[in-house]
């Protein structure tokens, strides 16, 4: 068996990454949108950690701050989904048309 | 092959360090039994000791003072009905259950019972212990959610937010226990001067720790580890959502909480993942501030005949179980209906007297040592959890929240 | 500490953190999304420490799966969304999403196997024990070099609570 590289990390990473964007690009709930961002910052989290075996801890730390970070963009995410649901009544980001005329 | 059966035996660390997936096994399988048991009995002695301090009998039909009860229960449990709720969301409430004692069971991978009795030892122990038990929460939510009935909703609410913010002072207490293994001083108040990078968030390192400074955390900066260790206690109750913080599951308040809907061995699932938690986190409170796997003065009493006197309790405490069982046994009443239940309560005594003798044995006697104090300490907090839930009244949930 | 049986592992924990991948972005139900993600999330913990990064692999399992879940289970549960899951699933302009998404995965792929560098490398460890002290290291970089931004990142945590209960309340 092939010994396991960094490569095959990065493989993984990427194909994370390629779900998540095929999420945000085609479902209409928010809150599956949402949880494939959550995907891709996953994705990058991957990439930055094996990396980090090859060179040095640095990688860890940013993959620490990336979390902290999800966290927070998911509140505030969440809470504009509530806000507008309050107003409209649907999770549809298609929906989402009230600058239309 | 032999080899590497008892090539581990003479090492000193444990199978995860030393890669050994034989004795790991062994070492999960043991575990699993010894929850098994202690879950059984944490349910006999609950009952036991709620109806004695309620100046009553308890269960005492079953078996000889109702010994066997939890066996009947279990019974009753498995050949139930499993209902499911015609809108449920199938697949989530089948796996609800299943991912909470997962996640109870996951926990003891980390528990230290010795030096060496762990199946592995993380580096990042006591983080772990509280990450795999903060997904319980997700557990419960879930079986709320998929019960698809507003009173599971609601107590799976009120549940996972109790849970969510006990946590954080959980979490807070952890971290005041983790600090002072980073010293290297001595007696009560210790001297801070150790190096940067000497803490440990390991389980196994921490008892050494306390080992290293002769004290343990509690006791230390007195009163300061104390308050930690009352703040993780009370925490750690909130937590697994016991008495006096069941508001929940409470029976009178909300019928019972997110596990209405579940019968049968789904409920029973509940049950075994609830005490497997409390068992978890009383054993992250001995490992942090009680001394892990330490008996008591380690190092002011310490010499060969005060060892021989710390090695003989093991035994004492079969054999004084065994005379309280013979006892039980020369009181029943002699009725020829009661025949059956005094032999009965007799062989339980044998089977206790026995195994107090073999712990009696010096090979067996050394190695059992460590389990022993740390199977102790743990079987206290037991008793207090059940001493709390016959105690105490019950906390409203906004005044729960509050203290939280 | 000497790994054991690596490429099982490896290929194990990727295998589901891409069959939940794909869960994530294919179900109808939001919750069963959800709990796809968290089967990721999990999956993506180990491969973590099966890169010698226990302390990111303990976060990940506290915060992400412990802690954004529960939240974005609790918003689910909220947005109650039965309706939702009898309409149309997927956008009209689908078709140009996967295709772009598809060049992109392409590009990256090539991009990674062409490159010497990550071939060179077979599984090796860093040369200072890369476990032992790894959350000691951890705390070294993030207290010292990282200060400023561990201060920035509380901060925004911070905005970000008080943004959220903004924007959640009824009446400001």
């Amino acid at each position: 068996m092939v010994p396991i590289t960094t490569l095959h990390y990065l493989i993984v990473a990427a194909g994370l990454f390629v779900l998540g964007v095929v999420g945000v690009l085609t479902r209409r709930n928010v809150v599956i949108v949402l949880m494939s961002i959550e995907l891709i910052l996953n994705a990058v989290n991957l990439n930055l950690v094996a990396f980090s075996r090859m060179w040095g801890l640095h990688g860890q730390v940013f993959a620490i701050f990336v979390i902290t970070d999800a966290a927070a963009e998911a509140a505030v995410g969440l809470g504009i989904l509530i806000a507008f649901f309050r107003n409209k009544e649907t999770v549809n980001v298609d929906e989402v048309d009230l600058l239309k005329w | 092959m032999l080899d590497y059966v008892t090539s581990y035996l003479r090492s000193n660390t444990t199978p995860g360090q030393a890669g050994n997936l034989l004795w790991a096994f062994i070492y999960i399988i043991l575990i699993f039994l010894g929850l098994s048991v202690a879950v059984i009995a944490m349910n006999w002695l609950e009952r036991k000791i709620l109806a004695h301090m309620q100046v009553r009998l308890g269960p005492m039909r079953v078996g000889p003072h109702g010994l066997l009860q939890p066996i009947a229960d279990a019974i009753k449990l498995l050949i139930k009905e499993d209902i499911m709720p015609a809108e449920a969301d199938k697949s989530v409430f089948w796996i609800a259950p299943v991912l909470i004692v997962i996640t109870a069971f996951t926990t003891f991978i980390v528990v230290p019972f010795g030096p060496t009795h762990a199946v592995t030892d993380m580096n990042i122990g006591v983080l772990f212990m509280l990450g795999v038990s903060s997904l319980s929460v997700l557990g419960v939510v879930m079986a709320g959610w998929a019960s698809n009935s507003h009173y599971p909703l609601i107590g799976a609410l009120r549940s996972s937010a109790q849970m969510v913010s006990y946590e954080i002072a959980m979490g807070l207490a952890v971290v005041a226990a983790v600090l002072m293994t980073s010293l290297h001083g001595i007696g009560l108040y210790g001297v801070a001067h150790g190096a940067v990078g000497d803490g440990t968030l390991s389980m196994i390192d921490i008892v050494k720790a306390q080992q290293d400074q002769h004290a343990w955390f509690i006791f230390k900066f007195f009163p300061l580890g104390l308050i930690a260790f009352f703040i993780f206690a009370v925490a750690m109750i909130a937590e697994t959502n016991r008495a006096p913080f069941d508001l929940p599951e409470a029976e009178s308040e909300l019928t019972a909480g997110f596990h209405t809907e579940y019968s049968g061995f789904r409920w029973s699932l509940f049950f075994l993942a609830e005490y497997s938690a409390m068992i978890a986190v009383s054993a992250i409170a001995v490992t942090l501030w009680l001394g892990g796997w330490l008996r008591p003065f380690p190092t002011w009493l310490t010499g060969e005949t005060w060892d021989l006197v710390f090695s003989l309790f093991p035994a004492a405490t079969f054999l004084l179980l065994a005379l309280i069982a013979i006892v039980g046994t020369l009181r029943m009443p002699k009725h020829p209906y009661f025949r059956v239940q005094t032999l009965g309560l007799a062989g339980f005594a044998a089977v206790l007297a026995l195994i107090g003798i073999l712990l009696l044995l010096p090979p067996v006697r050394d190695r059992i040592q460590d389990i022993y104090w740390f199977s102790l300490k743990v079987a206290g907090f037991m008793y207090l959890y059940i001493w709390y839930r016959g105690t105490f009244p019950r906390y409203r949930f906004d005044q729960l929240m509050r203290v939280g | 500490m000497t790994p054991v049986a690596t490429p099982f592992f490896f290929y194990l924990l990727s295998g589901l953190a891409l069959l939940g991948g794909v869960l994530v972005i294919t179900r109808k139900n939001a919750v069963h999304s959800a709990l796809a993600l968290i089967l990721t999330l999990l999956a993506l913990a180990g491969l973590y420490l099966m890169l010698y990064a226990p302390f990111v692999a303990g976060v990940q399992i506290i915060l992400y799966a412990g802690g954004i879940m529960v939240l974005f289970l609790f918003v689910i549960m909220l947005v109650s969304i039965e309706k939702s899951q009898r309409e149309e699933q997927f956008n009209k302009q689908w078709i140009g999403g996967v295709v772009g998404a598809v060049g992109l995965g392409a590009l990256f792929v090539r991009v990674f196997v062409r490159s010497k560098a990550l071939h060179d490398l077979a599984g090796m460890p860093l040369a200072q024990l890369p476990e032992q002290s790894n959350t000691q290291e951890i705390a070294v970089y993030l207290y010292g070099n990282y200060m400023l931004a561990f201060e920035i990142a509380s901060l925004l945590l911070l905005v970000a609570i008080i943004g959220a209960v903004v924007m959640a309340k009824k009446r400001i």
